[in-house]
C-alpha cells in the first residue's frame, strides 16, 4: 500500500490531500483487495479443474457452482458494493462552504475567476488554482470552444467543462502543499500540455494571498524591467494579456497580473524560473505546439531577458 | 410442363416423410449414383480459377478473405500502437510530432474497433457458420462478398489516410466541438469511411440472423443448435440495434461539418451532450458486439476440451441475451463526469455492475463443464486460460469503474486503458487466437504447429502483462489518457518505459504467430477429418476440401451430433442426407423453419458475380467522394451504385424457377421459390428495416432530447414547417403505402392489371408526398438554428428513403410487366410492401413532429 501510495507525486489520486480523494482511495484500496481475492479464487478454480485434478466430478455439483459463483456472491457483492459506493456520491457533489471559483476551459489554458462569498465582482487569474485548506469551495466550469475536464488528483475527482453548459463539482483539501492539475479531456494538440499547480493553503495564509491578487500589478522598478515593459507595450502583448493597472487589458490569452507569483508558466508548462519565462518568450510555439500565442524569437537575447525580468516582477 | 403465367394453383407445400425413418437413412446410395451426384455437385459449387478467383462469393472464400483482410489491419493498427508507445517510452520525447502522436491513437482505436474487432466476428463467422449448421453457404452469399468489398474499400481509404498525414485525429470517440471545428479532411475521414464500413456490418449481421434462423439443418431446433449460432443471433441483434445510433449521429455530425448545421454547436442551439448519448449508445453495446463472439469461441472449444457436452446450455444462452439487453443501458458509465445528475449516475452504476452477473454465469457454466469433464489440455484450451485470468482482471477493474465515484478518478487515464485492453485482450484477442488454433484444421486442413503456438502464447501473455498492469498504476498516479507527451517528475517515467517494453514483446509474439499462420505448409499432411474428437456439425467437413460446404444436409437430434449419431458421417458423405445432388447445376441450400428447423423450402444461392464488386465500388464512391468536398462524381457513384444493385437483385434473386418443387431427397418434396415470412428475403428485410427504424428513432431522439435539454427549443418567434404541406405530405406517403400493399394483394388475387395500376400511381404519391415534405421546410434556414437544422434532417431522411421506395414500387412494376413478379411468384413486392410498413411509419411520426410540434412546444 506504501509502495502504491507514492508520497510525494504532485499527481496522484493514491496521494490524497483531501476529503474527497480520501474517500474515493479507500473505495480503491477495498476494491483492490477484493479483486485480488476474487481473481485468484476464479484463476486457481481453473488450473486446478484443468491441471491437477483427473477424475471428473458429479454433475450435481453444477448447479450449486453456477448459481453460487455466477448468481448469488456477486450479487451479495456487488449490492454491498454499490450501497457503500453510491452513498458517497452527495458528498461529492455538495454545495461550498462560500469561496466559488469559476474555471473556464480555454485551448490550452485555465481562466480563473475568485468569487468569494458576496462578492460583486471576481478577481481574475488563470493557470493556477489556491485554496483554502479544511473548507470546501465550489467550482463552476464552462469551456471557451471544445471540452476539457478539470480534475485535480490529490484532492478529488474529475469534471468535464463545456462550451455553453456550466458544471459544478466541489472540492474539500485538507493537507496544505502544491498539488498539479490536468486537463483530463481529450482537447486538441497541445492537451498534453494543459495543466496547472493547484495550492492548498491554511486558510489565513489563503486570504491574504486572494487580497494581493485582488490588486493592481506592482509597477516595475529596475532598469531591465522597465524596458521589458516597454517592450511588452510595444509588441503588443497587451491585446491578449491583461495586466491589471496597466494599459494592458486583452482578454485573449491568461492574466498576468501577478504572473510573477505563480508556479508554473504556460499552464504548468514549465516552472516559473527567469531562464523559464525566457524560454517560454523565445520558444513558445515549440513548447506547446499550436498554441495562439506567436513565439518571440524576433527579439535579441537581452530583450528577452528584460520581459522577463518585468514579468517575473509581476508579484 | 405448365406455363405457370396460367397457372393458378398456389405455391406446393412441402411434401413426403418428415422426419425421416431409420430405414430410409439406413438405405445405402448406389456407388454410381453417389459419384455421378458428387460431380455434379462439384461442378455447380467449383470456386472460380486465375482471375476470376476474385469473383468468387462462396463463404469459404469470402470468410477467408475477410478474416485475412480483419488480420492485416489489426497489424496495422498494432503497428501504429507500437509508434505510441515509442513516443511515450520517455518523458517530453521528441520522436513523434503531437499532431501525428493524436492521428495515431485516433486510428489506432478507431481500426481496432471498426476494422479488426467487429469485422473479425462477422468474418469468422460467415467463415465458420455454415459448417457449424450444415448448410451448404449463407443464404445470401453475393451480400456477404458485398460486405467485404465495401469493408476492404473502405478500411483502406480510413486507414490509408495516415500515410497521408490527413488521419482523423479528434479521437476514436470524435467528440465534438472539438471534431466538428478540427480542420482538414480527418473528421470527415473518419465519419463518411466509417459510416459506409458501418453500412457493411449491417449487411453482415442480416446475413448471420438470416443465416442462423433460417438455414439451419432439418431438426436441429433452436435448442439444440450450437451456442456459437446463439451468439451469433445476439450479437447479430446487437448490431443491429447499436450501429443505427452511430449512423444517424454521424449523419447529423456530416451535415454540420459539410453544411454547417449547427447541431452541436452550443451557440446556436445544439448540444455536443447529444453526440456523446448517440456515441454511447452504440459505444457500450459495442464493447459487447466484440465480447461475446469470443465468448461463443470458448462456448465450442471447451465442451471439445472437456470431452462431454456442455452445461447449464439454457443458462448461458439467457445470459448471453441478457447481456446484450443490459448492455443498452450502460452507456452513461462513459459520461460519469459530464455532470448528469446524481441519480442517473446511480442508476447506471447499479446497472453496469448488474451485467457482471449474466458474464459470471456465462464463465462459471465454462467452469462447470471443465469441472464434470476429463479435460485433456490443448493448445487453444491455453490460449482460453490466459484469455481467462486477462479478463477476469478487466472484469475486476470494470466493477471497479462502474461505481461512479471511484471513475471521477479514473476516468480519462490510464487505469482506464489498462482496464479496457485487459477486457479486450481477455475477452477478444486471447479467445480469437484460440479459435484459430482450434479451427485452423477446418479452415486450411493443416495444423498449427503447436511450439510456435505456445512461444506466441507466452510472448503475448507476458507482454501484455508486462505493458498493461503498471498502466494501471499509471494512471492513478495521475496520467491522463492521450497525451502526447509528459514532463518528467511525477513518477510516471519508470511505468511508461515498461510499458513500452512490453508493447514490443507483445509484437514479437504477433510476429510469431503469424508467421505460424501464413508459413508454407506444402509439405505438411493434410489433418484427419477431426482432430479434436469435437462433437459439432462442422468437423463432418471433407478433407481434402470440397467447395460444396456439405456433401448431403443431414437430420440432426442433438446438440453434438458427432458424438451421439455415429452413423451421420458415413451417410452425409455418401450422400444419403438432404440435397445429395445438384441436379438442374444451381447452387442450392436448405431453408427450415425458425423455430422447429422442419425443411420448407430449397433456396437458390447465388454464385460468383463482378457486379457485386462494382457495386461495392460505387457505394464507397459515394461515400469517399463527400469527403473532398466532390459532390457529382459521388452523386454519379451512387446512381451507378443503385443501378448495380438494381441489376444484381433482378438477375438473381426470386428468378422465377424452372419448376415450382423438387425432390429434396428421402423422400421430401420441397418448393423452389417462398415468398413472404417462409422466404429469407422477407426476414432480411424486416431485419435490415429494425436497423433502419433504429436510426430513425436516433433523429427523433434528438428532436426530443434538444426540447428537453435546451430552453430555446425551438426560439422565439422561429419559423415553423408549413402544417398544410406537412399534412400533405403525410397523405401522399401514406398513399403510397396503401397502394402498394394493396397491389400485392389485388396481384395475388390474380387482378395483374389492377395490380400494375396501383404501382404506377403509387410512386407519384410517393414522390408528391416527398416533395411536399421538402417545400414545407423550403423556407427554414438550417444554418441558423438547431431547431430548422433538424427539421431538414428529418425531411432528408424521409425523401431519400421515399426514393428508395419508389424505385421498388417500379422495380416491381417492371417485374410485374416481364414476367418476374407474378401473383404465384411474389416474393419481390411482399418484402417491398414490408419496407413500406416501416417507412409509413417513419413518415407518419416525422410529419407528427414537424406538423405538431409547433402548436405543442
Amino acid at each position: 500500500m506504501a509502495l502504491l501510495s507514492a508520497c510525494g507525486k504532485d499527481q496522484s489520486a493514491l496521494d490524497a490531500a483531501g476529503v474527497d480523494a480520501e474517500a474515493i482511495r479507500n473505495i480503491f484500496m477495498v476494491t483492490l483487495v477484493g479483486a485480488c481475492i476474487l481473481w485468484v479464487l476464479v484463476n486457481g478454480a481453473f488450473y486446478t479443474l484443468t491441471r491437477l485434478r483427473t477424475d471428473p466430478l458429479d454433475d450435481r455439483f453444477v448447479r450449486p457452482l453456477l448459481i453460487g459463483g455466477g448468481i448469488v456472491v456477486p450479487s451479495v457483492l456487488l449490492i454491498g458494493l454499490l450501497a457503500w459506493a453510491l452513498s458517497i456520491l452527495p458528498d461529492q457533489r455538495a454545495p461550498g462552504d462560500g469561496l466559488q471559483v469559476r474555471v473556464t476551459g480555454e485551448q490550452w489554458w485555465w481562466r480563473v475567476e475568485y468569487w468569494p462569498d458576496g462578492a460583486e465582482e471576481p478577481i481574475v487569474t488563470a493557470n493556477e488554482i489556491r485554496l483554502p485548506a479544511g473548507q470546501r469551495t465550489e467550482f463552476v466550469l464552462d469551456a471557451d470552444r471544445v471540452i476539457h475536464s478539470f480534475w485535480i488528483p490529490s484532492l478529488g475527482g474529475k469534471m468535464d467543462m463545456f462550451p455553453g453548459r456550466e458544471t459544478r463539482v466541489s472540492l474539500h483539501p485538507e493537507r496544505p502543499g502544491r498539488y498539479r492539475g490536468q486537463c483530463a479531456e481529450f482537447c486538441g494538440v497541445s492537451h498534453a500540455w494543459m495543466a496547472f499547480a493547484a495550492v492548498v493553503m491554511p486558510e489565513e495564509e489563503f486570504d491574504a494571498w486572494l487580497e494581493r491578487e485582488a490588486g493592481d500589478a506592482v509597477a516595475p522598478e529596475s532598469a531591465e524591467a522597465m524596458r521589458g515593459e516597454e517592450l511588452f507595450r510595444s509588441e503588443g502583448c497587451g491585446a491578449c494579456h491583461a495586466v491589471r493597472g496597466t494599459e494592458a487589458v486583452g482578454q485573449v490569452g491568461p492574466d498576468l497580473t501577478h504572473v510573477g507569483s505563480r508556479e508554473t508558466l504556460g499552464a504548468g508548462r514549465l516552472g516559473a524560473t527567469l531562464e523559464d519565462f525566457e524560454r517560454w518568450i523565445a520558444h513558445t510555439g515549440e513548447l506547446k505546439p499550436e498554441v495562439l500565442m506567436p513565439t518571440y524569437d524576433h527579439l535579441g537575447e537581452a530583450e528577452i531577458a528584460d520581459m522577463a525580468t518585468y514579468l517575473k516582477g509581476l508579484k | 410442363m405448365t406455363d405457370y403465367r396460367q397457372d393458378r394453383s398456389a405455391l406446393p407445400k412441402p411434401s413426403g416423410t418428415y422426419p425421416p425413418t431409420e430405414e430410409m437413412l439406413a438405405e445405402p446410395v448406389p456407388d454410381e449414383v453417389q459419384a455421378a451426384q458428387a460431380e455434379r455437385l462439384r461442378a455447380a459449387w467449383a470456386t472460380p480459377k486465375g482471375f476470376r478467383y476474385w469473383t468468387a462469393v462462396n463463404n469459404s472464400e469470402v470468410g477467408k478473405w475477410y478474416c485475412l483482410t480483419a488480420l492485416f489491419f489489426m497489424l496495422l493498427a498494432g503497428v501504429m500502437a507500437l509508434l505510441i508507445r515509442a513516443q511515450l517510452a520517455v518523458p517530453e520525447s521528441e520522436l513523434i510530432s503531437a499532431d501525428r502522436f493524436n492521428q495515431l491513437f485516433t486510428m489506432h482505436g478507431s481500426a481496432m474497433m471498426f476494422l479488426f474487432a467487429v469485422p473479425m466476428f462477422e468474418a469468422i463467422s460467415i467463415l465458420l457458420l455454415p459448417g457449424m449448421l450444415g448448410a451448404r453457404d449463407m443464404p445470401f452469399p453475393r451480400l456477404s462478398a458485398f460486405g467485404y468489398w465495401c469493408f476492404l474499400i473502405g478500411g483502406v481509404f480510413v486507414i490509408g489516410s495516415i500515410f497521408f498525414d490527413a488521419a482523423p485525429r479528434a479521437g476514436w470517440f470524435m467528440y465534438p466541438p472539438l471534431a466538428t471545428e478540427d480542420e482538414g479532411p480527418g473528421s470527415d475521414i473518419w465519419l463518411l469511411g466509417l459510416s459506409f464500413i458501418e453500412v457493411a456490418s449491417i449487411a453482415a449481421a442480416v446475413e448471420l440472423i438470416v443465416g442462423t434462423l433460417k438455414c439451419r439443418p432439418p431438426g436441429m431446433r433452436v435448442n439444440i443448435m450450437p451456442l456459437y449460432a446463439w451468439y451469433v443471433m445476439v450479437v447479430g441483434g446487437m448490431i443491429l440495434f447499436a450501429f443505427p445510433p452511430l449512423i444517424a449521429g454521424d449523419f447529423l455530425f456530416e451535415l454540420e461539418r459539410s453544411f454547417d448545421w449547427p447541431f452541436f454547436d452550443p451557440e446556436r442551439g445544439g448540444d455536443p451532450m447529444l453526440w456523446q448519448h448517440l456515441f454511447w449508445i452504440f459505444g457500450h453495446p459495442e464493447v459487447y458486439i466484440v465480447f461475446l463472439p469470443s465468448i461463443a469461441i470458448a462456448a465450442m472449444i471447451i465442451p471439445t476440451v472437456a470431452r462431454r457436452p456442455i452445461v447449464g446450455y439454457s443458462w448461458i444462452v439467457l445470459s448471453a441475451v441478457g447481456t446484450g439487453f443490459l448492455s443498452f443501458g450502460l452507456w452513461v458509465h462513459h459520461m460519469f463526469t459530464t455532470g448528469l445528475p446524481t441519480i442517473s449516475l446511480g442508476f447506471f452504476s447499479a446497472a453496469s455492475e448488474a451485467v457482471v452477473i449474466p458474464t459470471g454465469v456465462q464463465i462459471f457454466a465454462f467452469l462447470a463443464t471443465l469441472m464434470v469433464g476429463r479435460v485433456k489440455m490443448t493448445l487453444p484450451m491455453l490460449w482460453i486460460a490466459g484469455a481467462l485470468a486477462i479478463f477476469t482482471m478487466g472484469g475486476l477493474t470494470g466493477v471497479m469503474l462502474a461505481l461512479a465515484p471511484f471513475d471521477f478518478q479514473a476516468h480519462d487515464t490510464y487505469f482506464v486503458v489498462a482496464h479496457l485492453h485487459y477486457t479486450l485482450f481477455g475477452g477478444m484477442v486471447f479467445p480469437v487466437i484460440a479459435g484459430v488454433y482450434y479451427f485452423f484444421p477446418f479452415i486450411q486442413k493443416k495444423q498449427l504447429s503447436e511450439r510456435l503456438g505456445r512461444w506466441a502464447f507466452w510472448l503475448i501473455f507476458c507482454g501484455f502483462n508486462l505493458t498493461f498492469l503498471p498502466m494501471h498504476l499509471t494512471g492513478l498516479w495521475g496520467m491522463p489518457r492521450r497525451i502526447y507527451t509528459y514532463p518528467t517528475g511525477l513518477g510516471w517515467d519508470g511505468l511508461n518505459l515498461i510499458s513500452t517494453v512490453g508493447a514490443f514483446i507483445i509484437a514479437a509474439g504477433f510476429a510469431v504467430f503469424v508467421w505460424d499462420l501464413v508459413r508454407p505448409k506444402h509439405r505438411q499432411p493434410q489433418i484427419k477429418r477431426n482432430p479434436w474428437e469435437a462433437g459439432t456439425l462442422e468437423w463432418t467437413h471433407d478433407v481434402p476440401e470440397e467447395a460444396w460446404g456439405i456433401r448431403s444436409i443431414p437430420h440432426v437430434t442433438s446438440r453434438y451430433p458427432l458424438w451421439d449419431q455415429p452413423e451421420m458421417q458415413a451417410r452425409i458423405d455418401t450422400g444419403r442426407y438432404y440435397l445429395p445432388d445438384a441436379a438442374e447445376g444451381r447452387r442450392e441450400t436448405l431453408v427450415t423453419s425458425v423455430i422447429d428447423a422442419e425443411p420448407i423450402q430449397v433456396q437458390r444461392v447465388t454464385g460468383p458475380a463482378w457486379i457485386t464488386q462494382a457495386a461495392a465500388a460505387f457505394t464507397g464512391g459515394a461515400f469517399i467522394f463527400p469527403t473532398f468536398h466532390w459532390y457529382p462524381p459521388a452523386i454519379v457513384c451512387a446512381v451507378l451504385a443503385v443501378c448495380c444493385i438494381i441489376y444484381w437483385l433482378w438477375t438473381s434473386t426470386a428468378r422465377v424457377p424452372e419448376a415450382p418443387s423438387k425432390d429434396a431427397g428421402l423422400g421430401l418434396t420441397l418448393p423452389t421459390y417462398a415468398s413472404g415470412h417462409a422466404s429469407v428475403g422477407w426476414w432480411a428485410m424486416w431485419i435490415t428495416m429494425l436497423g433502419d427504424a433504429t436510426a430513425f428513432a436516433s433523429l427523433v431522439f434528438g428532436f426530443f432530447f434538444y426540447w428537453t435539454s435546451q430552453d430555446d427549443f425551438p426560439p422565439e418567434g422561429a419559423m415553423h414547417a408549413e402544417p398544410w404541406l406537412v399534412g400533405l405530405a403525410a397523405l401522399g406517403l401514406a398513399a403510397a403505402w396503401a397502394l402498394t400493399v394493396g397491389a400485392r394483394e389485388l396481384n395475388r388475387r390474380w387482378m395483374v392489371g389492377a395490380a400494375r395500376a396501383c404501382l404506377a400511381v403509387a410512386p407519384l404519391a410517393a414522390a408528391g408526398g416527398a416533395a411536399a415534405l421538402m417545400v414545407s421546410v423550403l423556407e427554414l434556414e438550417p444554418e441558423t438554428h438547431v431547431y430548422p437544422a433538424v427539421l431538414w434532417a428529418l425531411a432528408i431522411w424521409v425523401t431519400v428513403h421515399a426514393g428508395a421506395g419508389v424505385i421498388m414500387q417500379l422495380y416491381c412494376l417492371a417485374g410485374s410487366v416481364f414476367g418476374k413478379l407474378t401473383p404465384r411468384y411474389d416474393a419481390d413486392i411482399w418484402n417491398v410492401s414490408l419496407y413500406w410498413h416501416f417507412q409509413v411509419l417513419a413518415a407518419l411520426v416525422t410529419c407528427a413532429v414537424m406538423g405538431l410540434a409547433p402548436g405543442v412546444l
